[in-house]
């Protein structure tokens, strides 16, 4: 009796695990392309690079081990280090511009206007638009000799001054604006969401307790709008690494290396100035720096998952 | 989170505070103010590209950059299109235009089909280590192209792909993987279970499910990411650079070369038709697409 109880428990098994392998084939191969471009790609590619900067690599690999050697070297170049200032303080200056402009928009355009279709159409046009032809529009928009400074200046007022573009202190806050007029309208949609996500009894009790508006979008509302915010910050500070197009077709770097980045820094040392090893350990630190930017959204997810488990607080 | 179906929702229907006003107080007042001052700010440029495609070059030199043309000149607008050069080569910025079309058309195609069921796996299939593999292609989205762009040229290039048309579109594919697999997946996440146990049940199998229940119930997915891919791969200037090859650059390349070329005197108003006509793509999809680019932000927002 046990003899063939086992038997047939051993025949179940057996369909069973081949049933399983027939229902498990079918997702497998379709997802076949999708874990071969996350391991050769994602995975490989990536470590490949990131292994590439402790070599010697000139204009061909050489996949031999030597070291700090290119990141010394990388860190002692003047060229570098300006393009990671500029980096910092461009992705500074564009996320907190976004965010504060993008949040007053979302939150002028909450104000039950009329036309709120109209609004929110122009607002995020130009995020349509790619980073080169923003760039091109820019840069021909402030262009000091037949641009916005002449047409200021032909309206009479003769001693109007706006050459940012071609001043070496002031260009990289030109591709900031470009930037955040691109950028902007996205900002604006997701605090929109957020906004609109807010419980409708918070908004009746500060009406009944007669908070004033301001008050309201200053204090109330910011915290309620969070997850908008992590996610905009993590979106623009990895726009902020990956910039490239937009200086590229603004100023190409210039005036001099006023706004050089470091992602047109990887890109000539890959392809213009063969140095591999040295383009590696640049490629890597921006894959760190990204990795910093969107670490707190990640960390924000994780932690309400967590208290989600717990059940409400 | 929360706020996928907000994003669309108009508040005035469930605001409490009733209809519209449509007396103008001094704060109504400032609100259209501030929202005319952006508008202002968000549109001049635009308008500026449109007026110079239009402008002849004495007009340019001689009068403010904000009037609109005296005439429209349609002479820039042509050359930009058919006869201006770029490189050796005087075809105009059409030959980036063809190219990007060749580009952008199969990438488009591929992506979203790979993303659909990427998406429909991840979601009703989820195999040991799916979680895992969709970490990583989340992770992917925000990583700089500069990482991975030496090993791929080498990767493509011994598939044969290197500098060719399948090399390029392939790449586009590979990077627009991770957001459509994401879009498609919190979209069938959304849909009720039983449809999938039901169909199961039945004694569908997996194709069976995907083309005759999930396809067809994913359809407004499957506009958000056609829209989102097209925009994004049109735009694409990196990739098409590195991997497309001379013969074969996208419009924005094409463009970038035209308006930063350093030879002779530069023809503003072709400069700016060119970029007109490449940014004319998106701009038609956005204006025609409404709403949509809009979900599309909203769903390609990376959520938990």
């Amino acid at each position: 009796m046990c003899h063939i109880s086992s038997a047939i428990e051993q025949m179940i098994a057996t369909t069973n695990r081949h049933f399983s392998l027939r229902r498990w084939l079918a997702p497998i191969t379709a997802m076949a392309p999708a874990i071969l471009a996350v391991l050769v790609v994602y995975v490989g590619c990536l470590l490949w690079t990131v292994f590439v900067s402790f070599t010697d690599s000139r204009s061909i690999p050489d996949l031999a081990w030597s070291g700090f050697g290119q990141w010394t070297r990388l860190y002692a170049d003047y060229r570098w280090r300006t393009a990671m200032g500029h980096m910092f303080v461009f992705g500074a200056f564009y996320i907190v511009g976004c965010l504060v402009l993008g949040y007053l928009l979302a939150v002028f355009v909450d104000q039950r206007v009329r036309g709120e279709d109209f609004w929110r159409t122009v607002f995020l046009c130009p995020h349509a638009l790619s980073f080169i032809v923003t760039g091109e529009l820019w840069k021909w928009y402030l262009d000091p000799e037949f641009g916005l400074q002449r047409s200021v200046r032909d309206l009479g007022w003769t001693g109007f001054t706006f050459d940012w573009i071609a001043d070496r202190h002031m260009a990289l806050y030109t591709i900031v604006i470009a930037g955040i007029w691109q950028s902007v309208g996205v900002v604006m949609v997701l605090m929109l969401a957020g906004l609109r996500a807010i419980d409708e009894d918070i908004w009746k009790v500060t009406r009944v307790d007669g908070i004033p508006p301001w008050r309201v979008y200053t204090s109330v509302v910011p915290p309620m709008v969070v997850p908008s915010i992590l996610t905009s910050v993590a979106l623009l500070g990895a726009g902020a690494v990956k910039n490239y197009d937009l200086v590229i077709a603004m100023t190409d770097g210039g005036p001099g290396i006023a706004t050089d980045v470091p992602s047109k820094f990887v890109m000539e040392y890959l392809f213009e100035r063969s140095n591999i090893g040295l383009a590696a350990a640049g490629a890597t630190t921006m894959l760190l720096t990204t990795i910093a930017v969107a670490a707190p959204l990640v960390a924000w997810q994780w932690w309400q998952r967590r208290r989600r488990a717990r059940g409400p607080a | 989170m929360s706020g996928t179906a907000a994003t669309l929702g108009t508040r005035s229907r469930t605001h409490p505070a009733g209809p519209r006003p449509w007396r103008l107080s001094p704060a109504r007042l400032g609100i259209y103010l501030f929202l005319g001052a952006a508008a202002v700010f968000f549109l001049v440029p635009i308008w500026i590209m449109v007026a110079t495609a239009l402008k002849t070059m004495p007009e340019i030199r001689g009068g403010s950059v904000l009037l609109p043309p005296s005439a429209l000149d349609p002479t820039a607008w042509l050359n930009a299109w058919s006869t201006a050069c770029i490189g050796l080569e005087c075809a105009g910025i059409r030959v980036g235009f063809w190219n990007s079309v060749q580009i952008v058309v199969p990438s488009v195609v591929l992506a979203v089909a790979l993303g659909a069921v990427n998406g429909y796996c991840l979601s009703f299939w989820r195999f040991r280590g799916a979680d895992t593999l969709f970490a990583l292609m989340l992770f992917g989205i925000f990583i700089p192209y500069q990482i991975f762009v030496f090993p791929l040229i080498g990767i493509t290039a011994r598939l044969g792909l290197y500098g060719k048309l399948p090399g390029v579109v392939l790449v586009h594919v590979v990077f627009a993987m991770p957001i459509m697999t994401l879009m498609f997946r919190n979209y069938f996440a959304t849909l009720p279970i039983e449809i999938f146990k039901a169909a199961r049940v039945d004694g569908a199998g997996f194709w069976r499910i995907f083309t005759s229940i999930m396809m067809p119930m994913a359809k407004p997915i499957i506009v958000v990411a056609v829209i989102w891919q097209a925009t994004a791969s049109w735009n694409d200037y990196l990739l098409g650079l590195v991997f497309a090859g001379r013969e074969h650059l996208p419009m924005t390349a094409q463009l970038n070369l035209l308006v930063s070329a350093e030879m002779g005197a530069h023809e503003y108003n072709v400069d700016m038709a060119a970029t007109l006509q490449t940014a004319l793509v998106p701009l038609v999809i956005y204006f025609v697409s409404g709403k949509w680019f809009a979900r599309g932000i909203a769903a390609g927002a990376v959520k938990g």
